[in-house]
């Protein structure tokens, strides 16, 4: 996806002219029909190949020469991963091809998750969000995506498949670190199942960027379930402020079991802003990012604890 | 379909309704081969890498970034360029909308504007000038015609829902 990225290598130049490459580098193409066939060329190819899905973030780094892959393996062509399926338990599965706009427009995922709606309502632009696939976001990893942030608010579970078979891995333990997950060479997400959430959990999305559309500066996504005047369950995620986008447990600890008062707010905020470690870059500075990300976390437990039904024991 | 680095694969498409078959490498972009292969100049190429939106075309009926889609990607494919608008004796009414409300000075920007005009207005309600604002953030015009594309958007949204 478009933007700057403080964490890439530095870009290639033509030794000629100094003129910044533009145009992907030569590479053959590969456009499989079905997953074995898939991860039997990526196999083959060991490790030299690239999948290409959406390709919002890939081929600007094509573009750029960042990456010169000897073969782009397009999973486009392959059936049934492009639905959003009801789990029969108040859960969804999402394939890997389903496009941002897809879930943005899905009235399956506004009644189960509204909060992943409106997290989608943030992703770039229609343009990007019409191309732009969730297993390429997930695979990806961008430390400011909002999906990789979304799965782990929601305890997602990946499906992989490889050239051995499929395995499934919790969003939690997916990413390591910036653009790095733990996929192999040869594997493919092909789903994501998002488990339901807890009767009556209320939500809060908060994001600020510079402009709709553009990476965020920081993020926070909270859901929470109220019992009489306590939180019961609650669930903290920031992204933007961080290598990856993260779960903060030790947020989670300070609303469990209180109460929603200001007092236990502020213990939340400070514990969000210990765990977080984010970079200077040409939007913010790392200090105000750790600021912001404090401020999106106590703004979107009010919005969460507001929409929480309340349940009495 | 496979193709080797060196070699062209065939692919073929419609474009502005009529079907195209042409030899491609699979490194050429589709704003590329849309300009270079079938002569389509009206798809501007800007930043090449997805940032100003003047390549926005519509596959398939979604506005895409022609920029970040390779040629052998829209196989099968239907694609909608400036091109299949109006003409310069007889602009379609968005365009007409554009020229009436000069939403357009140097025009580098117009035809990513214009396309993604038309995804935004049959996807949103754009009850507001910022939701128009929004929809067209991903474009970028350089000669800060904004407010006057903004009225010409507002034109249509008023257009398609019945109310001038």
């Amino acid at each position: 996806m478009p933007g700057h990225k403080p964490w890439l290598p530095a870009l290639a130049t033509d030794d000629k002219s100094s003129r910044l490459y533009m145009k992907p580098p030569a590479f053959g193409y590969e456009a499989p029909t079905s997953i074995e066939q898939a991860t039997a060329l990526l196999s083959m190819h060991d490790g030299d190949a690239r999948i290409i899905a959406g390709g919002q973030s890939l081929v600007p780094m094509l573009n750029f020469r960042l990456l010169v892959p000897s073969v782009l393996v397009d999973i486009n062509r392959i059936a049934g991963l492009d639905e959003i399926r009801d789990d029969g338990k108040g859960g969804l599965t999402i394939g890997a091809l389903v496009r941002h706009f897809q879930l943005e427009a899905s009235e399956l995922v506004a009644a189960r998750f509204p909060i992943l709606t409106e997290a989608v309502r943030h992703i770039a632009h229609l343009a990007i969000r019409n191309r732009g696939t969730i297993g390429g976001s997930l695979s990806h990893a961008d430390p400011a995506a909002e999906l990789p942030m979304m799965v782990q608010l929601l305890n997602g579970a990946l499906t992989i498949a490889g050239p051995d078979g499929t395995r499934t891995v919790a969003a939690r333990d997916f990413f390591d670190g910036a653009l790095t997950t733990v996929l192999d060479d040869a594997e493919i997400v092909t789903e994501i199942a998002l488990p339901a959430l807890p009767a009556g959990a209320g939500w809060g999305f908060k994001e600020v960027a510079r402009r709709a559309g553009d990476f965020a500066m920081a993020a926070a996504a909270v859901t929470l379930t109220q019992k009489d005047t306590l939180i019961e369950e609650a669930r903290v995620a920031v992204m933007g402020v961080h290598d990856q986008a993260i779960r903060v447990p030790g947020a989670e600890a300070m609303l469990q079991g209180a109460v929603a008062d200001n007092g236990t707010i502020t213990a939340a905020i400070a514990a969000v802003r210990e765990a977080v470690d984010p970079d200077d870059d040409l939007h913010a500075t790392a200090e105000f990012r750790r600021h912001l990300i404090g401020v999106l976390v106590g703004r979107a437990i009010h919005d969460a604890w507001h929409r929480a039904a309340v349940a009495h024991t | 379909m496979t193709g080797t680095a060196s070699g062209k694969v065939v692919v073929s498409m419609t474009v502005n309704g009529d079907r195209v078959e042409e030899l491609v490498e699979p490194r050429w972009l589709l704003a590329d081969f849309l300009r270079e292969n079938l002569g389509l100049t009206g798809t501007h190429v800007g930043c090449e890498h997805g940032v100003c939106g003047a390549c926005t075309i519509l596959m398939n009926g979604n506005s895409v970034r022609a920029c970040l889609t390779f040629a052998v990607q829209a196989q099968g494919a239907d694609i909608e360029t400036v091109e299949s608008l109006g003409t310069v004796n007889d602009l379609d009414d968005l365009q007409e909308s554009f020229r009436k409300h000069h939403a357009l000075q140097c025009g580098f920007c117009t035809p990513g504007m214009l396309m993604t005009a038309i995804d935004a207005l049959r996807k949103r309600p754009l009850a507001t000038d910022q939701e128009i604002r929004d929809a067209l953030s991903g474009n970028i015009c350089r000669c800060t015609g904004y407010q006057n594309i903004v009225k010409a958007v507002r034109t249509m949204v008023q257009k398609r829902d019945g109310d001038d």
